[in-house]
């Protein structure tokens, strides 16, 4: 089924989201992929505060090309998500409601996701410049010196991705391949 | 004794970053309309479909292909009749650093595996050399993306393992790279030689034309059954399900030890990235 939903993401947008939709996303999301979340990790282990507030809101793993003049991004495809599994469980009881990735997921964040009733999205790998056009404005708001690596702001309207793992933890990517064949 | 000029080759490497990271090379375009006219899945031919519309939207508003602009691999072919004024590896990564830079290309190397510092310039690139006959320099750059490098693999089999073992190796590092590599894939498989020979090998097997065949007549039909087999896992266009998971399976020999059975399987994203030129 097609939806189109906003971020931060609501409760009852959550609730309806089943394994296998296709689904629009329009509003603020964040970027960060590995470095920038083994800082945050690092800082959560020293009893900081993170730079973002997780709270409903979807971390998109990305780490974009450089920009052309008079563009908010350059190419902007999703990341392997399972890179980082190791640090997504505890982001997720923090508060974090949705991730935006490609590929599979560990037990462990399977189980926070259906713990903390959240949702794991994909976006097509390899479709960054197509991607990059539902991007309307991106900003660095930390780590500036991790270069693409940065964690970004992004105003996305109908960002397109699918269901991956729902609240129940149903997994598309396990469902699909026996249908496939 | 031919003289080439270092610059010369600077710019060359240069504009082969950009136009590789924008521009697919015709055999590979070609094999992904062939698959989105041929997928069963809709799901599967909408994400066919949307790789073939990025495609278009990279070339024409020049946005790469993938924000994994990649670590640009080369193989140098030097002709052992050439003289280069000047370091040959210093022009190649003076090439990448400008093309990288000027290119709006992403930067994602770093300098140390443990320290992980950004270099800022996507330098240095990792060069295969080899020496051959003739006055001539070709080279050939293909920027590997890491979600599908990844999932690459060497197993080291044994002669008794045989050909049930080859392709059972094939089979399990694609199933295993599953929706993580970006399928559909190409698959670069290196057979023989030694533990770095057959790694080798699969890399240069990815840089081959989708839909060309190997030369040795049991390596060409494996490729045909292995596309086949592939296709049956039910993997899919993006891991979503379909009958597209890879686009080719090229697989390169090399005679190897007595004791031993070597095998590497590459794995490559439809961003099969490689531009060639010869100087």
């Amino acid at each position: 089924m097609d939806r189109h939903i906003s971020a931060p993401l609501k409760k009852e947008d959550i609730d309806t989201l089943k394994s296998g939709d296709y689904v629009y996303i329009s509003g603020t999301i964040y970027v960060a992929r590995d470095a920038a979340h083994k800082r945050m990790d690092e800082l959560l282990d020293a009893g900081g505060e993170l730079p973002i507030e997780l709270k409903d809101n979807v971390i998109y793993y990305m780490g974009p090309s450089t920009a052309r003049e008079g563009r908010p991004i350059g190419s902007a495809g999703p990341t392997t998500a399972s890179r980082m599994d190791k640090y997504t469980p505890r982001l997720l009881d923090l508060g974090l409601k949705g991730m935006i990735g490609k590929g599979r997921r560990s037990a462990e964040v399977k189980d926070a996701i259906v713990r903390n009733g959240c949702v794991y999205f994909a976006a097509v790998g390899g479709a960054g410049a197509i991607l990059s056009k539902a991007i309307i404005s991106s900003e660095v708001v930390a780590y500036e010196d991790l270069g693409t690596e940065a964690i970004r702001k992004l105003e996305v309207k109908d960002f397109p991705c699918i269901v991956i793992i729902d609240k129940d933890g149903n997994n598309l990517y396990e469902t699909v391949i026996e249908e496939g064949r | 004794m031919r003289e080439i000029d270092a610059a010369k080759i600077t710019e060359t490497i240069k504009e082969m970053c950009i136009e590789a990271n924008h521009y697919l090379t015709k055999d590979m375009s070609e094999a992904l309309d062939k698959a989105a006219a041929s997928e069963r899945s809709p799901l599967g031919r909408q994400v066919l479909c949307q790789l073939k519309d990025n495609l278009d939207i990279a070339g024409k508003d020049m946005i790469p292909i993938c924000q994994d602009t990649g670590m640009a691999v080369i193989f140098a072919e030097v002709g052992q009749d050439v003289h280069i004024d000047g370091s040959l590896t210093d022009a190649i990564n003076e090439g990448v650093r400008l093309g990288y830079t000027e290119g709006y290309l992403r930067k994602s190397v770093v300098r140390d595996p443990l320290d992980r510092v950004n270099t800022g310039d996507n330098t240095p690139a990792v060069i295969h050399y080899d020496i051959v006959p003739g006055d001539g320099l070709k080279l050939t750059l293909a920027p590997k993306g890491f979600g599908s490098e990844n999932m690459s693999r060497i197993f080291m089999l044994k002669p008794a393992d045989g050909e049930e073992g080859v392709k059972n190796a094939i089979l399990t590092a694609v199933k295993d790279a599953g929706p993580n590599a970006c399928p559909p894939m190409v698959v670069g498989v290196g057979i023989g030689g030694t533990f770095e020979k057959c790694a080798l090998l699969a890399k240069k097997a990815l840089t081959r034309p989708a839909g060309s065949r190997a030369e040795t007549e049991w390596a060409a039909n494996m490729e045909e059954e292995m596309l086949e087999r592939i296709n049956k896992t039910g993997i899919g266009p993006g891991g979503l399900g379909g009958t597209t998971t890879a686009l080719a399976v090229n697989i390169e020999t090399y005679p190897t030890h007595i004791a031993g059975l070597p095998v590497a399987v590459n794995i490559c994203c439809h961003v099969n990235r490689h531009s060639v030129r010869e100087l």
